[in-house]
Order: structure tokens, then sequence, then C-alpha cells
């Protein structure tokens, strides 16, 4: 298993908001494996976190395992992408069978992205509103598609992007993690650049702030990752904070291709 | 559920709630609304709804659909919107105050279920007998977002009512220049060497230490690494250059 941790500078921050009393987003990062899992819990009581905290906790420790028994070159982007599918899969049931089985936990669910780097790459599986973001040579994109009755909206053409920021319907997914016995994660992958700044957030951050203050933030701070991941949350915060705000932001230092083939290993050692 | 209030000179003349997902407004007797005025095109627009969204449209009207006083093609309707078709208004009411009281709780995410036979409902509030810490659920937000339940909409709140600063330059080659600080974040400084950012806040403006290992100086006074107040006629040190922070209004 390749060791990533020299690779990425990760940090992360996340914070109830002004309106809610507790918060059911759960985040984790592990820079040494290049993973990094967000969740946003729902459900009544204290549900949603332990939605969102099974999702995060069994990615994040299941995958390591996963990922320790396997060999670098293992890893092309067909293998991340199944292990992402596969581990949203084990949460999904997971959360569903507590779920069904105590009353308290009934219908709580999650959204959940996972982003793996590997290989000068990125695989990223997600199911509901939350969302991977990128900032490349200064412009922002949003690279997944939330799973939302707004998203489809706009896809159909109903509605435009700068519309959808007056909706009153910002809060329904179409998937969800534990809600029914299965659940498909969407998973694509992606080259990787060095400079590259992934952001990973829930819909607190997303629905509070737009995408050109996060592009602003994000590009003016990028020499000092923590401040940006603070400055995104008081953002929401300063403009309502109505739902939990959570951020991880990975940013690639350099290049991590997998060396391979026996000249390639020969062409490392004598470098 | 959200209502149209149908009124004439001041004087109303029905109220139509929207209780269809397409409800039709024009001079045709067989609209939903219909308006016997000849302003008024036979079928003029109309009103989707779809779960809180009412969505205005213009129907290709000869005179036109005006939301607020400015004409519309397609339009979100928001709390207390006033429609106008020729001489006629249409105000448009939201939600009631019982529904209101459930709104911070619908603004939770919460599943879709496209499947009937499911057993959990359409859409159902999974939040449904938490306890809300806040009893008023717009109270913390929405200093100005009017009367009617707040829109969880991205909010401006360095807007015009908020006030408007500057920094001068007060020496070196650049000095008397001068730069507004209109966005909500403004780096200062030279990358790589040091960085400070002043974000405008609806509390103020601040400063914070970005990069470098020099630390900002304000009034002679060295930073820590937190976000420190500006007032009017601070004077800012940083690598090497003075600039003077002041409120334009």
């Amino acid at each position: 298993m390749a060791n990533l941790s020299s690779v990425l500078e990760v940090t992360s921050a996340t914070h109830p908001g002004m309106v809610r009393s507790h918060n059911e987003d759960s985040i984790a990062a592990d820079t040494e494996i290049g993973l990094a899992v967000l969740a946003d819990g729902m459900g009544g009581y204290n549900a949603g976190e332990v939605a969102s905290g099974i999702a995060v906790a069994m990615v994040s420790t299941e995958m390591k395992k996963a990922l320790a028994a396997k060999k670098p070159d293992e890893l092309n982007g067909k293998a991340a992408e199944t292990l992402i599918a596969e581990h949203s899969a084990k949460a999904n049931a997971a959360i569903y069978q507590a779920a069904q089985s105590q009353p308290r936990y009934s219908g709580m669910g999650t959204t959940l992205v996972v982003a793996l780097w590997h290989d000068n790459q990125i695989s990223v599986g997600h199911i509901g509103d939350s969302r991977l973001y990128r900032l490349r040579g200064g412009a922002l994109e949003q690279i997944t598609r939330d799973h939302s009755l707004l998203q489809e909206q706009i896809d159909s053409g109903m509605i435009t992007k700068e519309q959808a920021r007056y909706s009153q319907n910002k809060n329904l997914v179409t998937r969800a993690v534990g809600i029914d016995p299965e659940v498909d994660a969407e998973v694509h992958t992606y080259t990787v650049q060095p400079g590259d700044i992934y952001l990973l957030c829930s819909d607190g951050l997303s629905d509070m702030v737009t995408d050109e203050d996060i592009q602003l933030t994000l590009s003016s701070l990028q020499s000092n990752l923590p401040l940006a991941a603070q400055q995104l949350v008081q953002q929401a915060n300063d403009n309502g904070g109505r739902d939990n705000i959570s951020v991880i932001l990975v940013r690639v230092v350099r290049d991590f291709p997998v060396r391979t083939g026996l000249l390639e290993r020969l062409t490392a050692w004598i470098r | 559920m959200a209502k149209l209030i149908l009124s004439l000179e001041g004087s109303v003349i029905r109220e139509v709630p929207l209780d269809k997902e397409r409800i039709t407004i024009g001079r045709k007797p067989q609209n939903d609304i219909p308006i016997e005025n000849l302003a008024v095109s036979g079928e003029h627009a109309c009103i989707v709804t779809i779960l809180n969204d009412s969505f205005l449209e213009d129907l290709g009207s000869t005179n036109g659909t005006l939301v607020n006083g400015n004409p519309i093609k397609k339009h979100i309707l928001q709390n207390n919107d006033v429609i106008e078709i020729g001489k006629y208004k249409l105000k448009y009411v939201g939600e009631g105050p019982a529904a209101h009281a459930a709104a911070d709780d619908f603004e939770k995410t919460m599943l879709l279920q496209r499947s009937p036979v499911s057993a959990k409902a359409a859409a159902a509030p999974k939040a449904q007998g938490e306890p809300q810490a806040m009893p008023a659920p717009a109270a913390a937000a929405a200093p100005a977002a009017g009367s009617g339940p707040a829109t969880p909409q991205p909010r401006r709140p360095a807007g015009e009512a908020q006030l408007l600063a500057a920094i001068q330059i007060l020496n070196g080659p650049s000095a008397g220049k001068e730069l507004e600080l209109t966005k909500n974040l403004t780096t200062l400084g030279k990358p790589g060497v040091q960085v400070a950012v002043i974000t405008r806040r609806p509390q103020g403006y601040f400063i914070t230490h970005v990069e470098g290992a020099t630390l900002p100086v304000i009034n002679g006074k060295t930073l820590d690494a937190q976000a420190h107040a500006l007032n009017d006629h601070d004077v800012i040190e940083l690598a090497g250059v003075k600039m003077e922070f002041f409120i334009k209004k």
C-alpha cells in the first residue's frame, strides 16, 4: 500500500451552525491511505448522528483494512471504484439493519461522499447532496452532482441554476444511505494534478455560501488551508448557518504515480 | 398551503389556494383564475406548484406579467410577492402560520421517496418529534428577510446596508493608492513572503494572518494568529508596506 501522507495536505472543520442544537455531520480523513469521508445524517433525536457516524466509521476503517491487503499496483481506477461502491453498500446495510431493529433509529439515513486518491487519480463516490469540489488553476468546479430534487429540476430545464438558489426545495435528496435495503453509490475517477485543492462539504456549506465565494476563499487562502476551512464555516454562519457545516480540504502537494514496470522502478531507484 | 389573494385597486376579490399542480390565469372562463378584462390575455400565465416551490410563468401574454413591478417570463414565487396582470394584483402568501412553525423541521435534509408502496411516507420529515432547541426558527438568521418564512438561500448580508471600507497605502512607490474592500475576502501582501486577509463580515471588517514568518502589525502592535477587528483609521504594516484602514460610508 502506498503511503500518501507526504503527498496530501488535509484539514477539516465541522460546526453545528447557528440554528441546530447538535451536529449530525460526520467526517474522517486519513492521509496515509489517501481517503476522505463525509456524511450528513438525517433522522429524529440523535439518529442522524448515529447514521452518519456509522457510515463514516465503517467506510474509513473497512477501506483501510481492504487497502492494506492490496499492493499499490493492484489499485487502479476500476478497483478503487469497486472498493468505494462495496463499502458504501456495506454501510447502507448496517444503517438499514440498525434502523429496522431499533424503533428510535427508524427512518434514519445519511448522505455520503467518499474520495480516494491513488496513482495520480481520485476516485469519488457519493450518495445524496454532499459534494466534492475541485479548485484547479483558480477555477472551482463541482465534481459530484447532487442526488436531489433540485438537481433533477435543473437537469430537466425546469429551473436554472440561478433560480435554484431561491428554491424552498433544497433539502430533498433522491438517494440516501440506510433508507432502503440497497443503494448504489455514484462513483467516478478523475486525473489529479499537483496543486489541486479538493473540498468535500455538506449542504450546510453549499446552501449558505455561493460557489463564487467558495472559489474566492479557496483561491485567496490556499496557502493556509486551516484558515480557508475556518473561513468557509464562518461565512456559512455569517449567512445564517441554518444547517450543520462540514468541510474537508485536501491539497495535492506533488504527483504520486504508482511505479509498476521494471524500467520505471529502476529509474526511480537511480533518481 | 400557499395561496394567492386577488385584488383590484386595493379591494380583495377572492383568495385562491394553490391546491393543484398547475393553476392557470387568463381571460377565458376555463382558466382556474378567470379575469374578465381586455388587458388580460386568454391564457395569460400559470403557476406550477411542486412541494414548497411555486413557479409563475407568463404564457406569452400580450401585455406581460409583472412581479413586484418587474416583468418576468418565469419566476419562483417568494412570500409576499405581488403579481400584476393588467390592473389586477395577486399577492402570493407562501405558507400559513401552522406550516411556518414546521418550516425549520422541513428544512432538514430528508429523503424524497419515490415508491408509493414504501412504508415511509413520501418526503416525510425524518426529524419529526425532534425537540427544537431554537424556539423561533427564523430568529437566528435573516436580519432583513422580511416577515415571511426565512428562505435558506445564500444571503449576502454584506449588501448595501453594510458599511464600506477601504485601505490607502501610506508609503513606498504605490503611496496614495486606494483599494476599496468590496469583496468578502481581500488578500494583502506578497505571496511567499507575507500575506494577510481582510474579511468583510456582518459585524465589520477583520484582519487575519495567512502566511509568512512575520505577523501583521496594527497601530504598532504585532497581531497573533487570530482574527482582529479593524477600526476606522487603523494603520496596518505588512511586508514593509504601511496602509491605513478607513470607513468610507
